[in-house]
């Protein structure tokens, strides 16, 4: 026997009402975990936002094109680093209700760019070479089971052939993953010359255009002097940063964040009423025991260590269920194609888990301070002398 | 060195609440002889829970000098004191006071978590406490699967695990019959006359106060001493 068995007897003893705490705090950390991994999916776009990566867009708005030749123009800036542009595509595969988000890039400029998308350099020239190769993310490769040198149809929803038809024949020549976990890899990358060899519509032109700068100190001073170059001609740009510009896209969806935040307050505010108030019950119940550990020569602090423990263990437990058994849920979710379609980026961070950790610790701390402190303060001889 | 185990010297001992102060004890002398089987009658409210509360460390006089073993203990510190009782003192309450999740042995067990010992030697210690007060058999046992006497017999294996010098029993046969009163009584003879233990036994039965060498009789604060033949 030592302190930890005494612990354990002392948190066991009244099967029901631990049951009852710890399903609270399951439910709480449950919670925590499941809606925290889908603000992460939110905000994953925003963290991942390269601090040096600018995007220049018509200041009319995004979805109206800029001329091929800014791109050159741009790169002569002083400041700008890298220089890459993609286009829609608005792909589906097979099925108008299948998304496959496609993007129109310049494969060598847009992986120098976005160096976070990871092929092996097998696969890089194979692509460079293979105007009818395209790169495909992880997840949506496994969204439709797609596989290295598959051919597959490319539909897009915006543009069509100029042979007639709105589907693009694509070899899959790569994979790319992320180079953290939350890295979106649920969209396909094309070659650009070979979808304006074949498009329908006069001409080429840019969607947007990703700029690196030489230090996110000069973001503001080269934004200005990107968008003034442009200024007065018949395509006038906005640069803004990538943060910025994909905290304004996810906005769009309202600020889940945040209402996400409040409901996991509530819960947690919540359990610490309810565990703090049911502690504080069970060490009034034994004051008599306390009083006996005492008077047998438990220091004062060892019985304040012993309640407070109590409390931890308890809270850790319970914490410890509900974020795992998050943690599978979400796991589970993310082999479910249309749910990942929506949430590419669905997974317990590892920062998540340390916030749960830490929240574990401090409601065992909260909810064991002050019955500990009672048990602390305790005089042995008011609580014996109470028949 | 002194054959006394206790010596008080004008202990005087006052419950201060708000206005209203009480004064138990007013200038008490007392010794107490190394190996004495003590019993202390007296009338309720008459200060013998304080005083056995003193002699055990959990209470302190208000002044005056309290010796065990000639070194004054009211100057010990709290956490002192709780290392003291832990060395040298067994209690036995009344009302058993075991812990209702423990089995018997986990019981005797709990004072010897004070103590550096090897499971080995802690596990002996458990088994021969148990089997001193005749409930070898029932170590598996919780308290609400023992009788009132059983329960008390554990206490007092609890009392002994960790070989105290002194047991300070406070009332043990005040909530059981005759026949498992004298149970017990005759098992605290045995742990006096066999092992040489000091007992301070509060009762109010003159029965149990006849097991006892010495008997004190508390009356107002004051003792009035009396040998009862055994
Ligand atoms: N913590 C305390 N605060 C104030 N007064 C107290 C306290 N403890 C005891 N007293 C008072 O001291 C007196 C002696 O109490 P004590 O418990 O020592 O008596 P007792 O002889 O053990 O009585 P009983 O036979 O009923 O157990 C009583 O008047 C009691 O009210
Ligand atoms: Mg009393």
């Amino acid at each position: 026997m030592n302190d930890f068995y005494l612990i354990r007897k002392n948190l066991t003893r009244n099967k029901l009402r631990m049951s009852l705490n710890l399903f609270a705090i399951f439910i709480a950390f449950f919670l925590f975990g499941a809606l925290g991994s889908i603000k992460n999916a939110f905000d994953a776009g925003v963290d991942l936002a390269a601090a040096d990566r600018l995007v220049v867009v018509n200041s009319i708005s995004f979805t109206q094109t800029l001329p091929v030749a800014y791109a050159n123009k741009i790169k002569s800036i002083e400041g700008v680093r890298k220089v890459t542009w993609a286009n829609w595509f608005g792909g589906y595969y097979q099925d108008p209700k299948q998304m496959a988000m496609t993007f129109i890039v310049d494969p060598e400029s847009y992986l120098d760019v976005y160096s976070e998308l990871q092929l092996t350099d097998n696969e890089k020239n194979r692509w460079f070479n293979n105007r009818q190769g395209v790169v495909v993310g992880e997840q949506l490769a496994k969204n439709y089971g797609w596989e290295k040198g598959d051919r597959i149809p490319i539909s897009s929803n915006i543009f069509s052939l100029h042979e007639g038809g709105h589907t693009w024949d694509v070899v899959i020549d790569g994979i790319f993953k992320g180079e953290t976990e939350g890295v979106d890899t649920s969209y396909m990358l094309m070659h650009h010359k070979y979808f304006f060899e074949t498009q329908a519509y006069p001409g080429e032109w840019l969607g947007w255009l990703t700029v690196t700068t030489a230090d996110p100190e000069l973001n503001e001073t080269i934004s200005r002097a990107i968008d003034q170059q442009f200024a007065n001609s018949s395509a006038e740009t906005e640069t803004t940063t990538e943060a910025a510009f994909n905290k304004a896209f996810i906005e769009q969806v309202g600020d889940i964040g945040q209402i996400i935040t409040l409901v996991v307050l509530a819960a947690f505010f919540s359990i610490l009423m309810i565990v703090g108030n049911s502690m504080m019950l069970s060490v009034r119940e034994r004051v008599k025991e306390i009083a006996v550990l005492k008077t047998l020569g438990f220091p004062s602090a060892r019985v304040f260590i012993m309640v407070l423990a109590e409390s931890l263990l308890l809270a850790c437990v319970g914490g410890l269920l509900g974020s795992v058994f998050a943690e599978v849920m979400i796991g589970g979710l993310t082999q479910v194609p249309a749910i990942t379609r929506i949430f590419p980026n669905l997974v317990i961070t590892a920062e998540t888990w340390m916030t749960a950790v830490f929240l574990m610790l401090l409601l065992g701390c909260l909810t064991g301070f002050f019955p500990a402190l009672r048990a602390l303060k305790l005089k042995t001889i008011d609580a014996l002398s109470k028949g | 060195m002194t054959d006394f185990i206790y010596e008080l010297k004008q202990v005087h001992k006052k419950f201060v609440k708000g206005q209203e102060s009480v004064e138990i004890f007013d200038g008490l002398d007392l010794g107490i002889k190394r190996g004495d089987f003590v019993s202390i009658m007296g009338p309720s409210g008459s200060g013998k829970t304080t005083l056995l509360n003193m002699l055990g460390g959990v209470d302190r006089p208000s002044s005056g000098a309290l010796l065990f073993d000639g070194n004054p203990i009211n100057d010990l510190n709290e956490g002192q004191l709780a290392k003291w009782r832990a060395d040298h003192i067994g209690f036995i309450f009344q009302f058993y006071n075991l812990m209702p999740m423990l089995t018997a042995e986990k019981n005797v067990e709990l004072p010897l978590l004070l103590k550096k010992l090897s499971p080995k030697k802690r596990k002996e210690n458990v088994a021969t406490a148990l089997e001193l007060v005749g409930l070898g058999e029932r170590a598996k046992h919780r308290p609400n699967e023992l009788s009132g006497g059983q329960q008390q017999r554990v206490a007092i294996a609890r009392a002994i695990v960790s070989d105290p010098d002194v047991l300070l029993c406070d009332e043990p046969t005040g909530d059981l019959d005759r026949s498992t009163a004298t149970d017990i009584l005759e098992n605290l003879q045995l742990l006096n006359k066999e092992f040489n233990k000091t007992i301070i036994m509060v009762t109010h039965d003159p029965v149990a106060a006849a097991y006892a060498n010495t008997s004190l009789h508390l009356d107002k604060g004051v003792f009035v001493e009396k040998d009862v033949a055994a």
